[in-house]
């Protein structure tokens, strides 16, 4: 399988002096659903930046399906989709005119543009509004027209930045199935977000990426496999003025009637739950205090993801 | 290289918003000239001579359709481009295959166009006061064209430096509108005392004013081939300058 994206040696310095990328190197196969994950400033926007052109690389190499940024930049640059994180329209453009001068600008002719344009707009339930002013549009739709943007001249790259960002449940839900549904059709995609728990139902491979340098990549499914145990948070039924010994267990007070535990690799919730009750203990509710994929992330960052995520 | 396809659809674009906003673009022409004429064609103009063998209102004329075509070019082409980078329109460009020069020609062919639509307007307006003549209709629209171009271009090079709506409005209030007014609008620089006439040849819309008057009414101050050459020189000079720093990203890629 060919690569869709092969990065090498990729670095970044500001006219700051800031070196936002310290020698880069990933790799993205064709058909592969990817997400890019790091904390805030840790160089994912400066990293997609270089890859959609928007920002000038200092060294390094990009390859988009073989073609590099340096020699065949427009051969590159026909292959991507981009999907941003802030609104870019001018928002005095009506809905459908900014998707077919898109398409116009990838090359697509008028009268085929607006054919492609059309269709974009219908299957991101755009299609009511197609004569609207971008303006008059809510977040959720600009969102969706964004995608619908970056997909009218058919790309083989789709690369969205926090696609999901601000969108309400029902939205995100319906976005996930549209993009896994695109993944499917052989669609390559690159992804970040701020969700952990959309990199675990969606991607297939992840990045971690933190300071400018990648600390981890490899599949969605391996990364988990190194979880080596959880953080539990137990409601408790009565009030602790301090957190109870626990034999095998590390046990902290959260709150007068909250304990958090640390489950290791090796123990079960059983293990814990006979503990709890040799120490006469009644648990009324319990729950996870990071779900997989965060636990794995500070582990590898140093950094909680409500704090530092994008 | 161009890519046709985009070129087209920029132009599009830029067509589709000089006629939205036409309140903004075309009318204001139509009625500024039309005061033009009434005061310093009219009024005025009824007390003074013959001006190299044409009446008032008819010397004054090919100058103001100039003055409007230089301004409405250049504001075209800053306005439209600074927009695209202050809302980050300019980014759906940036991302796509177009080339820098399919870019620089889009734009400041959208600023040809507007030079014309209001060049259109204020002949037409001039029409209703004078009759218009036209000596060397080639000559004429040569050097319009040209000149459209050079202050499309010369738009597009501030509008990339532009970081606020008043940086787009400072060259054509300080420079140009000034320029414009000295560069021989109103009078012949026969007229001026000997200093000034000497200064006014350092003036570059003198010679596009008069390269304009020459294909219009067959008389000029100046040669209206150097008036061509200038004009053609100083635009090869800005389209390379502005590709040279389209393609550095200056002003949109950091």
């Amino acid at each position: 399988m060919s690569q869709a994206l092969a990065i090498e040696n990729l670095v970044k310095v500001y006219q700051s002096g800031k070196t936002a990328l310290k020698g880069i190197n990933l790799s993205i196969a064709e058909g592969d659903f990817f997400a890019l994950l790091g904390p805030n400033g840790a160089g994912k926007s400066t990293f997609i930046g270089i890859v959609s052109s928007l920002v000038n690389k200092t060294s390094g190499t990009v390859r988009v399906f073989g073609h590099s940024i340096d020699d065949e930049i427009l051969k590159a640059k026909q292959l991507i989709g981009i999907v941003p994180q802030e609104f870019n329209f001018n928002i005095f453009t009506k809905t459908i005119d900014v998707v077919v001068t898109q398409a116009g600008y990838y090359g697509v002719p008028y009268r085929q543009a607006k054919e492609q344009a059309e269709q974009a707009l219908q299957q991101l339930g755009l299609w009511e509004k197609r004569n609207d002013v971008v303006r008059s549009l809510s977040g959720g739709m600009k969102r969706r027209l964004m995608i619908a943007r970056a997909l009218v001249h058919q790309p083989k790259l789709l690369i969205l930045d926090e696609p999901t960002a601000g969108v309400d449940i029902e939205l995100r839900r319906s976005l996930w199935v549209y993009l896994e549904k695109l993944n499917q059709q052989g669609l390559t995609i690159l992804l970040t977000t701020h969700y952990l728990e959309e990199v675990e139902i969606l991607c297939k491979n992840v990045a971690i990426i933190d300071n400018g340098e990648i600390l981890v990549e490899k599949s969605v499914h391996s990364l988990l496999g190194d979880l080596t145990g959880e953080t539990l948070i137990l409601d408790v039924g009565s009030i602790l003025i301090e957190a109870p010994q626990l034999a095998h267990f590390a046990c902290r007070l959260v709150s007068p009637d909250s304990i958090e535990v640390d489950l290791l690799e090796h123990q079960t919730v059983n293990d814990l739950f006979q503990t709890l009750d040799a120490a006469g203990i009644r648990v009324t509710s319990l729950r996870n205090k990071f779900n997989r994929l965060e636990e794995l992330f500070i582990r590898l960052t140093g950094h909680t993801v409500e704090e530092k995520l994008i | 290289m161009i890519n046709w396809v985009a070129l087209k659809t920029i132009v599009r674009k830029e067509c589709v918003r000089i006629l939205r906003i036409w309140p903004q673009t075309l009318l204001p022409p139509a009625i500024t000239m039309s005061l033009y004429f009434v005061i310093f064609g009219h009024v005025i103009g009824s007390r003074i001579g013959l001006v190299e063998g044409y009446s008032y209102i008819q010397f004054i004329a090919p100058g103001l359709v100039m003055m409007t075509v230089i301004l409405n070019a250049y504001a075209n082409v800053s306005a439209s481009f600074f927009s695209a980078k202050f809302t980050h329109s300019v980014q759906e460009l940036m991302v796509a295959p177009v080339s820098e020069w399919t870019i620089l020609l889009g734009y400041t062919l959208g600023g040809v166009i507007r030079g014309l639509m209001v060049g259109a307007v204020v002949l037409v307006v001039a029409s209703f006061f004078t009759h218009i003549p036209i000596q060397h209709f080639f000559s004429m629209l040569g050097i319009l064209l040209i000149s459209a171009w050079l202050f499309s271009l010369a738009g597009f090079f501030n509008a990339l430096f532009a970081n606020t709506f008043d940086d787009i409005s400072i060259i054509p209030n300080f420079v140009l509108t000034p320029l414009t007014y000295l560069g021989g609008v109103f009078y012949s620089i026969q007229a001026l005392p000997p200093a000034w006439r000497i200064a006014a040849h350092f003036n570059p819309i003198l010679y596009l004013m008069n390269g304009f008057r020459y294909g219009m009414l067959g008389v000029a101050d100046v040669s209206p081939w150097l008036g061509l050459f200038i004009s053609i020189a100083a635009s090869v000079f800005f389209a390379v300058l502005c590709y040279v720093l389209l393609k550095q990203g200056r002003g949109l890629r950091t």
